[in-house]
């Protein structure tokens, strides 16, 4: 096993364990308690009175767009890591190629402030 | 099978028993994991001591002495209740969520270091491993949310998905100016780091180290991660996810028996990850706040989960006395406040970093 790899053997074994521990809390309930299920009992929860619609229903777009809002600015952050950690090594040309990437992102970051994507009300 | 025989050893540690001083991964790895389910035990019941404290209530207080076994009882009562399966639920993804969800708050524990070179893992990119699985544990919410197939779990699910994504941004840049400064991912290298000169050193008092740190330094930033830190793990002010006035319980509601209990142990254990992030980040880690006699006897483990608390206890003490936030006042505030505040604060970083010159290089100090 090479070098790199085997570092992160013990983060695999570490959430293996967590997951077998989880496992075993999961399953134990429906080894040892009692169970009695009733039509009741099984349906969803609605405030006392019968579920009347699908719950799989139309939502707001917004969440959509804060969605791809995510993905742009997770992304962001993906490319700035690397460059925060040379950032001694590679200098002011390093700095300023950074700062027109951010630039560009900012414009359209006010893009969408201005067209009232981050608008909840 | 000599190799076979190598690597099980490297595993399990069974040179220990006979020849051998390696203890294997396996074992490291479970007594973590057992001291960690442990200390979020207490953790809780200190949850539910402060905030009874603040209502000048008693809080738990009949099993064990001073309510001490209050969540081992718990952990009881859970694993004897019935659990319900909602029959229009999508039964596997169901029961897959809790799961998830701890597994994945636990896995970040892998790599924390507790002191000096005590982490399991002390892999180079590790406040990346972190933020990785802190996103990944949405998933767990959104699953359970949806698999419930009832009305007031599937909002919620929407609505924290779209919370923690949004606060999850101004994490990453809060982490990247954090990273400016040390330049490494390396969590032991964040702490040393901090320890390796800073603002006392500057000032002429090397012995107050706790001014080295870089809560000091980048304050805003610290606020700024906290603040987050309580959206991302949907504590209140930021708990809409659960709001019992409004959709009862959340993603929670057709959960029972040890799958809610497998949502809340996740929630916890996020919270004290969050807090062994600002511990490390911004609070100097395992270091001691002072560098000299009494306080250098302590060991760094001690220090670590004594900050731990700290961080644990502001947690706490905000969900006692904090109001909860609407939901377009909580976008707001994440996407029109902090993630520009947190975006400019990486220009003006880096701005400050290049033309100083200061900063840390790793193996000089």
């Amino acid at each position: 096993m090479s070098e790199l790899l085997s570092a992160y053997l013990p983060v695999v074994i570490f959430i293996a364990l967590a997951g077998v521990i989880g496992l075993a809390l999961l399953v134990a309930p429906f080894l040892i308690a009692i169970k009695r299920p009733d039509p009741e009992k099984v349906s969803a929860y609605e405030c006392g009175f019968e579920a009347f619609d699908d719950a799989r229903m139309k939502f707001d777009v917004r969440f959509y767009l804060v969605a791809i809002l995510f993905i742009i600015f997770d992304l962001e952050v993906a490319f700035l890591f690397p460059w925060a950690a040379s950032f001694r090594e590679v200098g002011w040309f390093g700095f300023w190629s950074m700062m027109v990437f951010l630039g560009i992102l900012t414009i359209g970051f006010v893009y969408e402030w201005r067209k009232g994507a981050l608008e909840w009300d | 099978m000599n190799e076979f025989l190598h690597a099980l050893d490297y595993l399990l540690g069974l040179s220990f028993f006979g020849w051998g001083t390696e203890i294997g991964f396996v074992w490291k790895a479970l007594l973590l994991l057992v001291a960690l389910l442990i200390f979020i035990a207490f953790v809780l019941l200190a949850d539910r001591k402060i905030w009874a404290a603040v209502q000048m209530r008693r809080g738990p207080n009949v099993v064990g002495a001073f309510g001490l076994l209050q969540s081992f009882a718990d952990l009881l009562k859970f694993v004897f209740k019935e659990p319900v399966v909602p029959a229009g639920a999508d039964k596997v993804v169901f029961l897959l969520a809790p799961l998830l969800t701890v597994t994945l708050s636990l896995a970040a524990w892998a790599i924390i270091p507790l002191d000096f070179g005590w982490a399991l893992a002390d892999i180079n990119v590790g406040i990346l491993y972190i933020l990785a699985i802190s996103s990944l544990g949405v998933y767990g919410i959104i699953m359970g949310g949806w698999a419930s197939n009832s009305k007031y779990p599937f909002l919620s699910a929407l609505r924290s998905a779209a919370q923690m994504v949004s606060y999850e941004v101004s994490i990453g840049f809060v982490i990247i100016t954090v990273l400016l400064c040390v330049g490494s991912l390396n969590l032991s290298d964040i702490v040393l780091a901090q320890n390796g000169g800073g603002l006392a050193t500057m000032l002429g008092m090397p012995a107050l180290t706790f001014l080295n740190w870089y809560w000091l330094p980048l304050l805003p930033m610290f606020v700024i991660f906290f603040i987050s830190a309580l959206a991302e793990t949907n504590r209140p002010p930021f708990d809409l996810v659960e709001a019992e006035s409004e959709l009862v319980a959340g993603f929670m509601v057709e959960y029972g028996s040890t799958p809610y209990m497998m949502f809340m142990l996740g929630e916890y254990v996020a919270i004290i990850t969050m807090s062994a992030m600002m511990t490390i980040l911004f609070l100097g880690g395992w270091a001691s706040p002072l560098d000299f006699a009494p306080f250098t006897w302590v060991p760094g483990s001690i220090w670590f989960i004594f900050k731990v608390c700290a961080a644990f206890f502001m947690f706490s003490i905000v969900k006692a006395f904090v109001p909860r936030y609407r939901y377009d006042q909580l976008m707001r505030l994440g996407w029109k406040v902090f993630l520009p505040i947190s975006l400019a604060a990486v220009v003006v970083v880096a701005l400050v970093l290049q033309l100083t010159g200061w900063g840390w290089t790793p193996g000089v100090a």
